[in-house]
């Protein structure tokens, strides 16, 4: 990776600014991934002095500041307890301890990876990002995006729900990228989304408007849930699993899912 | 560009460029017991302590280590020593080449969780390859350094 210079703003502003100053200017967050995905940078913008590694704890809600790393989330109590803890689940299913300490949740947020086990969880949870200029959109309206807005990242909100959930991430090895990841929440509705198809995660809509009509979840409705499933979220092959391999295991995770938060 | 930073409790001052990684940096300093492995933080043969907690020092870029603290298990010595005794009684040791972040993780594990069970030192370990052993040997040693109080 060629990088001319080196910048450390102390400012939301001035961050801003040399941003939009040159396209081949870049912010960098934990910078995990940077080597493999940038190759040439005028201006390496870090956003380590703007006072965004935090997570605060409020009476209906729980606020991440986007520098704040993996390992920070994985372990807050607060979060082990939200959903079932499946942020901190998905979290403790990346890599190693080691790479969690420097990775953070807005860079794993704003590359939009098509394997991140983090976006499929935000997805269950209703969580809101905010923007230094575009403000607050919903984690669905950014993955629907086609393209990652070019602002800064600030921070990230859940509401602290009594959902149940559930996370699946399946993969080889630890240190692997999922073949496909499932997470699915329910309090009076159901949530479910699916990522890693290869491409990236979206929700199960029609799916969970199924299951949010029948009053009682039997086998009969479980067969028709991963009916609807596979009708509507597209799977694909790669070198990690075939298309047919993700198939089975999006019906069979979606069902084990369902059993569980259903309980 | 200069970047000045405590490392092993020393204050240092480094010559780096800003695209030179942590790992590169240190070698070039001499400080040969951060080891080079895979280079895209698969492995974490290069891991250190930044700030207290492991990081892989291929994948952290020596300019964001300005004024933070950096340990290398030169900085461990003794409590290196106290887990190379148990590797060595429990012939959980045979290149070596892993040794230094293994020790340097097992640290910060034993600062965070010395109580930690068996699973939790898996999980902790995950980031830490060991191509030699099977990590059986490995994870008894770990046990026994953990709880020695000493």
């Amino acid at each position: 990776m060629e990088v001319k210079e080196y910048v450390v703003p102390k400012s939301v502003e001035k961050t801003y600014e040399l941003l939009k100053e040159n396209k081949a200017n870049k912010l960098i967050a934990g910078g995990a991934w940077i080597k493999l995905s940038v190759k040439s940078v005028d201006k390496l913008v870090s956003l380590d002095n703007l006072e965004l590694d935090y997570i605060k704890e409020g009476n209906s809600y729980i606020e991440i500041g986007a520098m704040t790393c993996l390992r920070k989330i994985e372990i807050n109590k607060a979060i082990q307890s939200l959903g079932s803890g499946i942020l901190s689940q998905s979290i403790s299913h990346i890599m190693g301890i080691n790479i969690r300490n420097i990775a953070t949740i807005g860079g794993s947020i704003m590359g939009k990876y098509a394997f991140s086990d983090i976006l499929v969880v935000l997805l269950v949870l209703d969580a809101k990002i905010s923007f230094y200029k575009l403000g607050e959109i919903s984690i669905y309206d950014f993955m629907e995006m086609k393209r990652i807005p070019e602002d800064i990242l600030l921070n990230i909100r859940i509401d602290k729900q009594q959902k149940v959930g559930y996370f699946k991430k399946v993969c080889k090895t630890h240190l692997d990228f999922a073949m496909i990841n499932i997470a699915i929440t329910k309090n009076s509705v159901y949530k479910i989304a699916v990522g890693s198809r290869p491409s990236g995660s979206v929700l199960a809509i029609n799916t969970a408007n199924y299951l949010n009509s029948k009053e009682t979840i039997n086998e009969e409705v479980l067969n028709e849930a991963v009916t609807i499933a596979l009708e509507e979220i597209t799977v694909g092959s790669n070198f990690r699993a075939s298309k047919d391999y993700r198939e089975v295991l999006l019906g069979t995770y979606l069902k084990r899912g369902i059993r569980e938060v259903s309980k | 560009m200069k970047i000045d930073l405590k490392i092993n409790g020393q204050n240092k001052t480094f010559l780096v460029e800003p695209n030179e990684y942590l790992l590169e940096v240190l070698r070039r300093y001499d400080y040969q017991s951060v080891r080079r492995g895979c280079d895209n933080t698969s492995c974490g043969v290069c891991t250190v302590l930044l700030d207290g907690s492991p990081v892989p020092s291929c994948s952290v870029l020596a300019v964001r280590c300005e004024n933070r603290e950096i340990t290398t298990v030169e900085g461990i010595e003794k409590e290196a020593e106290k887990l190379a005794k148990y590797f060595g009684e429990l012939g959980a040791d045979q290149c070596g080449y892993c040794n230094p972040s293994m020790a340097l993780t097992v640290y910060a594990l034993k600062k965070e969780n010395k109580n930690a069970t068996e699973e939790e030192i898996k999980n902790y370990l995950v980031g830490n390859l060991c191509r030699c052993t099977g990590y059986v040997a490995q994870n008894e040693a770990i046990k026994k350094y953990l709880g020695d109080e000493s």
